[in-house]
């Protein structure tokens, strides 16, 4: 069947080219001279247009786009977005979050079980045998373990709080030993209470317990309620009674708010609430001068300072009594 | 009426300061041929170069032309708008160019045209001051009391600037503030234009999304850029030769005193030799471009043009023709033009002017040797003038066709004071009272 339309290959006009002055009139290259007026939009590259203005939308939108709001926010507001929403769809199914966590703590697991980081032991230095044990009781870490799983604060604070323990440094040294450096804490006083013996420290701290007295007989004895809260002032008086040498017993604290030095014949000096020491010097300066303590005394009572008071003991006193009857029926 | 226009001339102003606190203004001309654009950025305010001297721009260094672009006009004959939707096409199309050159959106523009049948007023007044010293109250109150002549139905004002105050019997001051006398009397010049003419410009450049912040005769601005300061200073007259326009503007004393436009330019030259020769406008133009001038030469009779045709007629599209039948065609135009000056200048008065200086700007004014023929017809004291330096103008657009551009840019810069930067003064009743009571106890204690 014939189509209606007889297709043919289109004649295709071709004007001649033109050539030597013709062209160049025609396209204008050799005028002889430039245009003097040479400005964008003038003689442009889109000259050849009738009519070069702008649609009014292409107007408004270069206008727009000039814009200097318009074009930080294209600037930087667009890719900021592009990258937010990125993010944002490819973290929006629980999966892909879970695997990228999963991802994270594997990597991070593998480079902190890395042997360089691994502690294999504890050295503790400045501690005895059963101070080393607690201490070890107390941290209890199955080596080897990574450096970045230890606090070392915290083992610090524990080894701290330890009765015999007055301060610690606790590191990770070279080689993968945790280093614990121990200051003990050392007795100087022996409190006896009701309920036991034990040994405090020059600060009243509780350092050990102890089953008899006669362990440490080289210590001064304090006893009393509260004795271990003054137990540098007790340090102190007890220094300054260094004179009397083997005769003093110890320190007792009498209604947690004085000392009473005891002595040996049952002696006992009261001392005041306020300057004890100042007030056993007192004493001391008395006994220098006329033997006080030798003399048949059970108490000497310092407790208020402008009237020192001695009790006599009970056959001193009859003694007395019989010597002023004497005296009194020879008259 | 004259309430209304001075409201929008103070809005105008209004418009003009926001430009400058933004800092970036565009400049646009609008004449018969081209439509120049040019985007300014103010930079604060003009400094003086290192040495203190005024310096080779003139003290001209507030601002810089960071965008400029011109396009063929359209729409727009005898420097009035007559197609809207063309002119406002080319308007956007100079527009967008600048725009991107600078790389800035322009919200602001102000513009100068050529046409539209300027007439310049003289009028005066005087009144006795109130107190002993001027203010700026009473220059308003001077300035108000201008008896305004009936110029006709259908028109504006365009410019109305005082161009001298006399203080009791001193004239000639420029600034009479703060100075002590009597009676004050103000002589203004006012340009009136057709109304229609400021509507249309205003028109398309409302319909570009453009705020309109400021309005100028392109006379006056050319002026301002092509006169030297000292010719603006002992008074000369500046012609702006344009596309459908010649424009002539008188200055004196750093004002403008007179201005006027002959509505003949270089579009009737160019349809002179395209109708004398049966050639198209285009062909017309260029060959007027290259080889027009207005003097023949011997040599000239043997200086053959090609000017060519597109018919297929072998004959006709060879034609030539001698650069002397050229110059024949266009030196009785350009000889009409200048004549017509002349009548205008006469009419003006200016051979009563001290000093007698005619410069001759526009694009028109490239012709050759059209100073020797300006001579014999204008005067002995022609020169060719060309804009002032302006920063960061291209070189391209530094031509005497761009004077008035350049101009435009100057006045956007420096703006000379106008009747209606003074305020009004208030004539109600109930201002009155009050301000007597001020002035009594001010004169009393």
């Amino acid at each position: 069947m014939r189509p209606l339309r007889a297709t043919r290959a289109p004649v295709v006009h071709r004007p001649k080219q033109l050539a030597g002055p013709d062209a160049d009139f025609e396209s204008g290259a050799h005028t002889g001279a430039e245009p003097k007026l040479r400005l964008r939009g003038m003689f442009g590259g889109k000259g050849d247009r009738l009519d070069p203005a702008p649609s009014r939308l292409s107007y408004r939108l270069q206008r727009w786009m000039l814009t200097r709001g318009v074009r930080r926010s294209l600037k930087f507001g667009l890719p900021v977005l592009a990258v937010c929403a990125a993010i944002g769809i490819y973290f929006g199914s629980q999966e892909r979050r879970d695997a990228v966590v999963a991802y994270v703590i594997d990597i991070k697991t593998s480079i902190q079980q890395r042997p360089e980081f691994m502690v294999n032991l504890m050295a503790i230095d400045g501690a005895g045998t059963n101070l080393s044990e607690d201490i070890r009781e107390v941290v209890p870490l199955d080596f080897p373990v990574s450096s970045w799983d230890l606090d070392v604060e915290q083992i610090r604070d524990t080894i701290t709080g330890l009765n015999p323990v007055r301060s610690a440094t606790v590191r990770v040294r070279p080689g993968g030993i945790l280093q614990v450096d121990v200051v003990e804490r050392q007795p100087v006083i022996v409190w006896r209470t009701r309920h036991g013996i034990e040994l405090l420290d020059e600060t009243g701290a509780h350092v050990e317990r102890i089953a008899s007295r006669k362990d440490h007989s080289n210590l001064p004895l304090i006893a009393g309620k509260g004795a271990d809260g003054h137990v540098g002032e007790a340090l102190e008086l007890l220094t300054t009674a260094r004179s009397l040498g083997g005769r003093v017993r110890g320190l007792v604290r009498i209604g947690e708010r004085r000392w009473d030095l005891v002595m040996d014949r049952g002696q006992r000096i009261m001392l005041p609430t306020e300057r004890p020491v100042r007030a056993l010097e007192r004493v001391l300066a008395v006994n220098e001068v006329q033997d006080l303590l030798e003399r048949d005394v059970a108490v000497v009572d310092m407790r208020l300072g402008q009237r020192p008071t001695i009790r006599m003991t009970k056959a001193a006193s009859e003694d007395w009594w019989n010597t002023k009857v004497t005296v009194g029926s020879e008259q | 009426m004259m309430t209304d226009l001075y409201q929008s001339q103070r809005a105008m102003r209004q418009m003009r300061r926001q430009a400058m606190q933004r800092g970036v203004v565009a400049i646009l001309d609008v004449g018969s041929s081209k439509i120049a654009c040019l985007v300014l950025r103010f930079d604060g305010t003009g400094r003086l170069s290192e040495d203190n001297t005024i310096g080779s721009m003139a003290g001209q260094t507030g601002f810089r032309v960071i965008g400029a672009a011109t396009t063929r006009s359209r729409g727009v004959q005898f420097g009035e708008v007559t197609a809207m939707q063309e002119t406002e096409r080319a308007i956007r199309t100079a527009l967008q160019a600048a725009q991107k050159m600078a790389d800035l959106r322009v919200d602001h523009v102000i513009a100068s045209f050529s046409g539209a049948n300027p007439r310049s007023y003289g009028l005066d007044a005087q009144v006795d001051l109130e107190g002993q010293v001027v203010t700026e109250a009473e220059v308003g109150r001077v300035l108000n009391a201008c008896d305004v002549p009936d110029y006709g139905a259908g028109r504006e004002v365009l410019h109305a600037q005082p161009v001298n105050f006399a203080l009791d019997n001193r004239s000639g001051l420029i600034d009479p503030r703060g100075q002590m006398g009597q009676s004050l009397a103000v002589d203004m010049h006012m340009l009136t234009v057709d109304a229609t003419a400021i509507q249309n410009i205003v028109r398309c450049i409302k319909r570009c999304d453009l705020e309109l912040a400021g309005i100028a005769n392109s006379a006056y601005v050319s002026g301002v850029s092509a006169l030297v300061e000292d010719e603006q200073e002992l008074g000369a007259a500046c012609i702006d030769m344009g596309g459908g326009t010649t424009s002539v503007s008188i200055f004196m004393k750093k004002h403008m005193i007179y201005a006027d436009c002959v509505r003949m330019g270089g579009d009737h030259v160019t349809s002179d030799i395209s109708m004398g020769l049966g050639i198209p406008a285009s062909v017309a133009e260029r060959i007027k471009t290259f080889n027009g001038g207005v003097h023949a030469t011997g040599a000239d009779d043997r200086d053959l043009i090609d000017i060519g045709g597109d018919t297929g007629d072998w004959e006709h599209d060879r034609r030539t023709v001698s650069r002397a039948e050229l110059i024949g065609i266009m030196r009785p135009r350009v000889e009409e033009i200048l004549e017509e000056v002349r009548v205008r200048l006469d009419a003006a008065g200016f051979e009563h002017m001290p000093s007698q200086q005619i410069v001759l700007t526009g694009g028109g004014s490239q012709i050759m040797g059209l100073d020797g023929l300006a001579t014999r017809i204008l005067g002995q004291r022609v020169r060719l003038g060309r804009p002032l330096r302006v920063h960061g103008l291209p070189q391209s657009a530094t031509g005497p066709g761009f004077s008035s551009a350049v101009g435009l840019s100057l006045f956007a810069a420096h703006p000379q004071d106008e009747w209606w930067d003074f305020e009004i003064p208030v004539d109600t009743y109930a201002a009155r009272p009050f301000k007597r009571a001020v002035r009594w106890f001010r004169d009393n204690w």
